[in-house]
């Protein structure tokens, strides 16, 4: 029978706070870059010149079928022979921005798209400059219908995360690699991890549901 | 060591390595399945327990990493007195991953079901297994086909982490063929390609077939 030992876990759970520290933060960080850039794409997808197009399409679907951990891989170990050199916490923070990006991207079209027309002309009449426009009147409604949908694609991106661990940057999951390899109590560290990933999904959730009430106070127009 | 150039002999080691990487995923979605039927019909149960459970074990894998996941059956395993075998853990892992993540979806499609069709079924007589066998899931079984293809794209993807606790599919051979020729930007630029053509025509099927679907459904 197998007696579980959480002692060597428990003495190394400094090491577990900062990793898990690591994760919350290269996510944030990967969500407000990556929306930033499917705000920027899915306005792309909207313009007249036909090549932006395709490229963000492209780049949309080569994201989206391809794991991320052989995005990683391409990124941390492909890119340097271009002469991109990148630490691994840079390429972490990399590979998991172009990785949301593409997810973002169709969120945030989804979004845009469920706005009438009737509101961009309203828009118009009423003279407000076409910045205005997209900030106003598509963005912020688009954001607020999109808004479940980008919060679990966050959570989703940091569960992800866990993924850099395999070229080893300083994430939850890679300071787990490390105690569990000098404790060799595999299991316990693994079970301790990952119930911190769950209390940070369920902690992520709500907080999400609490901006989600403040943010959007304002009433539905339909 | 002696580093070999990566050529048309290294090419076809990695594509031959998919065969791995889709027998994982058939054996993950066969066994998700079954798996998340039972899920789904637990979580939509009236009785109380079988609910909890369901809803219990779909917040657990939706809410922590495929990456622990495997972890904790690979040494979970070792602990229960198995021989560590990867391509079981990979298998044990992606199966109780899905059997989740599809009694997630699936729970979704039966729920879209009008309740009238179930009051219908339950006035004509119908008991549980016929009401579900007849009436629910047929109809249910039409919306849930666009995000099943969809989740196997992820699937398909999700098995790449089999990798890491060593499992010999498309990416961990990728790996090795690295480490033998060092040309990463070919060995993986390969392996994205291979994971591409797998999951496209999938994604692409999927995005048709919602199409089709609410099209259908509007009129």
């Amino acid at each position: 029978m197998y007696t579980f030992n959480f002692e060597p876990v428990l003495a190394g759970f400094d090491k577990l706070l900062l990793g898990a520290w690591v994760t919350v933060q290269l996510s944030c960080a990967a969500m407000v870059i990556g929306l930033i850039l499917s705000i920027l794409c899915a306005a792309g997808k909207t313009s007249r010149v036909a090549p932006l197009r395709w490229v963000i399409d492209a780049y949309i679907e080569i994201i989206r079928n391809t794991p991320f951990l052989v995005q990683i891989f391409f990124i941390f170990f492909g890119l340097p022979s271009l002469g991109i050199r990148l630490s691994p916490n840079s390429a972490a923070l990399v590979a998991l921005v172009v990785n949301f990006g593409a997810y973002g991207t169709e969120i945030i079209r989804a979004g845009i798209e469920s706005i009438q027309r009737g509101q961009v002309e309203a828009g118009t009449a009423l003279g407000l400059s076409k910045l205005q426009i997209f900030r106003y009147i598509i963005m912020k409604p688009a954001l607020r219908t999109v808004y479940p949908a980008l919060t679990s694609q966050f959570i989703y991106l940091m569960l992800t995360s866990s993924v850099v661990s395999a070229i080893s940057a300083d994430d939850l999951a890679a300071a787990g690699n490390d105690l569990q390899s000098a404790t060799f109590a595999s299991f316990e560290v693994y079970i301790i991890i990952t119930a911190m990933y769950l209390i940070m999904s369920i902690g992520f959730s709500a907080v999400f549901s609490m901006i989600e009430k403040a943010a959007f106070r304002y009433p539905l127009s339909r | 060591m002696l580093i070999r150039p990566f050529g048309i002999n290294e090419f076809w080691i990695i594509v031959m390595a998919a065969q791995w990487t889709i027998a994982l995923s058939a054996i993950a979605f066969a066994g998700g399945g079954v798996g998340g039927l039972l899920i789904a019909l637990a979580r939509v149960s009236d009785a109380k327990w079988p609910r909890l459970l369901a809803t219990g074990f779909i917040r657990v894998f939706q809410g922590t990493p495929l990456l622990m996941q495997l972890f904790l059956v690979f040494f979970g395993m070792n602990i229960m007195g198995f021989a560590i075998n990867p391509w079981i853990a990979a298998a044990v892992a992606l199966t109780l991953h899905a059997s989740a993540f599809l009694g997630e979806i699936w729970r979704g499609c039966i729920e879209a079901i009008p309740p009238g069709q179930r009051e219908a079924a339950t006035a004509l007589g119908l008991r549980y297994f016929n009401r579900m066998r007849y009436i629910i899931l047929p109809q249910a079984s039409r919306i849930a086909i666009a995000p099943t293809v969809g989740f196997l794209v992820q699937l398909i993807k999700g098995t790449s982490l089999a990798a890491i606790i060593g499992f010999t599919e498309l990416t961990r051979q990728g790996q090795i063929i690295n480490n033998a020729t060092f040309s990463p930007f070919m060995v993986f630029g390969t392996v994205a390609a291979v994971y591409f053509i797998l999951c496209w025509p999938l994604s692409l099927l999927a995005r048709r077939m919602e199409v089709k679907f609410s099209r259908s459904t509007t009129r």
